[in-house]
């Protein structure tokens, strides 16, 4: 059964310096709130997960807490580039970032077959790029039945994974709809899963197309409303457009950066 | 490298040739930015029944503002049906039920292949480290054929590009085919200077196309290896009032939050 606890009880809780953490959404309900207290809390040496790391992820690489990422596009969504995890790979500023680095098709079946309890996924891709030899999570394998030779990826079975969510009950089921991208999966695949909610509801009425976690599935629920700002939840907010396009003059520079940190996340007590 | 008639950008010029390669009732698998624009420009001209895939899992989008992200909510909301994104890959990509993958590039060479993960140094420690691949090998190998909109210049238009992210036709005829990849590949490359398309022969990028405005030499020089130029070269026919209305009126609702 889902704890229902404050944000910070339930990342101190929950995230360890070392662990592989997945923070997922399709530039649709990301865990920013959460991102931030990882920060707070000053995490170090994570595994950072994400298919599409964007400006939360810009924040903890900037900030020192990832050693490693995991990703298939790396980018401000609808912006251009991250310039933090740039400088992390190309000058290793703050720190050198290991990267494991696949295709959205890989990286979405890493995620199924870690939610499947399989030691891998096959796909048809990746053959012929050059991310077969930069990448040591990309190998061939034959089909047994036909011969075919196909591409196997293994699950990705995260310490933590942590999501956005628009609502709870109060037993913890936890439901989110609009653009679900790969949050149930990742989730699933996870040893422990965090998720922040909008609000806690007595009632979870049905939605068209909305994925429901049952709170025995689920770690811990922390309420934060807003806690996907600057991106949106369907029904509860919009994007703040104006701060990704902001967050490309803010992180291009070093010095900028960390006042911006200092002034906006290290400062605040929490998120909203 | 303007065109002489002040009626229209570039850019324009580039975005109204994509959407009308796309043809009405096509199944389009759609890139963010400039591929967005022009299949988005297309559903609202000549092709009101093209149908829009975004890879964070929307099927049928038929937004009337321009995306500002590939999950804007506006793609949620106007599509046909909403699923997750392994769905997305597998079940609709990956068996080739989509008839055009449509893709940009930071950097493109002589046999198509594209370039969206690093550029100069070496892999590990990059000059320049992009975004990286997202959905595109899968796009580019799995979609029965595969359009590109680019700007032409010579840093982006390459002999070779410093890492195959999707591929094109790899090193020249015959080697889509050895590696198995099911689509046709690369067939139309849209710039503001141009057209390109594959040479059936030798599978290089050859001139077709001319935007008004625009001679071959100013292509040649816009291109970082001896460009192949077809025996005749079109000009592409200017934009129609109601092309670029339409495109303006699409440009402006990409400012704000929403």
């Amino acid at each position: 059964m889902a704890q229902i606890v404050p944000l910070a009880a339930a990342v101190a809780d929950l995230i360890h310096d070392g662990d592989t953490v997945a923070l997922e959404g399709f530039t649709h309900l990301i865990p920013f709130a959460a991102g931030h207290e990882i920060i707070r809390q000053r995490r170090t040496d994570l595994t950072l997960v994400r298919m599409t790391p964007d400006v939360i992820f810009d924040q903890l690489i900037g900030m020192g807490c990832a050693r490693k990422l995991v990703f298939s596009w790396g980018g401000n969504p609808g912006v251009g580039s991250l310039h933090r995890f740039r400088d992390a790979v190309e000058a290793g500023w703050p720190r050198p970032l290991e990267l494991e680095e696949h295709s959205h098709a890989g990286m979405a079946n890493r995620y199924v077959a870690g939610a499947s309890g399989l030691p891998f996924a096959v796909l048809r891709g990746y053959v012929g790029t050059d991310l077969v030899a930069q990448t040591s999570t990309i190998k061939p394998i034959t089909c047994p039945f036909t011969g075919e030779v196909l591409t196997a990826v293994p699950a990705l079975r995260p310490d933590v994974t942590v999501i956005h969510a628009q609502r709870a009950d109060r037993a913890g089921n936890v439901q989110l709809w609009g653009i679900v991208g790969v949050q149930k999966e990742a989730v699933l695949a996870a040893q422990r899963s965090l998720v922040t909610v909008e609000e806690v509801v007595d009632t979870l009425d049905p939605r068209p197309g909305a994925v429901v976690l049952p709170t025995w599935a689920v770690t811990a629920v922390a309420v934060v409303p807003g806690g996907a700002h600057p991106s949106y939840a369907q029904g509860y907010s919009v994007r703040d457009n104006d701060f990704y396009v902001a967050w490309d003059a803010i992180s291009r520079d070093r010095e900028t950066f960390l006042a911006w940190m200092r002034a906006n996340v290290l400062e605040v007590g929490r998120d909203h | 490298m303007t065109t002489s008639d002040p009626q229209w950008t570039p850019d324009e010029m580039m975005s109204v040739a994509a959407s009308r390669a796309l043809r009405d009732g096509a199944v389009c698998f759609v890139g963010i930015g400039l591929p967005s624009t022009a299949a988005n420009l297309a559903r609202h001209t000549h092709a009101p029944n093209l149908v829009l895939i975004y890879e964070s899992g929307t099927l049928g989008s038929k937004p009337g503002v321009l995306p500002l992200s590939i999950g804007d909510g506006v793609l949620a909301d106007t599509a046909d049906a909403v699923i997750s994104v392994p769905e997305v890959f597998n079940y609709w990509l990956q068996p080739g039920r989509i008839d055009v993958g449509f893709l940009g590039a930071a950097q493109i060479d002589r046999f198509a292949n594209i370039n969206t993960t690093v550029i100069g140094g070496d892999y590990r420690r990059p000059k320049v480290r992009l975004p990286g691949a997202g959905g595109a090998p899968e796009i580019a190998a799995s979609c029965r054929e595969v359009m590109v909109v680019v700007r032409q210049n010579p840093r982006t238009f390459v002999a070779r590009v410093d890492f195959i992210t999707s591929v094109g036709f790899g090193s020249g005829p015959g080697d889509r085919e050895r590696l198995g990849l099911r689509g046709a590949g690369p067939r139309t490359v849209i710039t503001d200077l141009g057209i390109l398309q594959p040479d059936p022969r030798t599978c290089e990028l050859t001139l077709t196309h001319v935007h008004p405005g625009i001679d071959i030499d100013t292509v040649r020089a816009n291109t970082g290896w001896d460009l192949a130029v077809a025996p005749e070269v079109a000009v592409t026919e200017p934009p129609t009032p109601e092309e670029l209305a339409v495109l303006r009126r699409l440009e402006a609702t990409k400012g704000g939050n929403r």
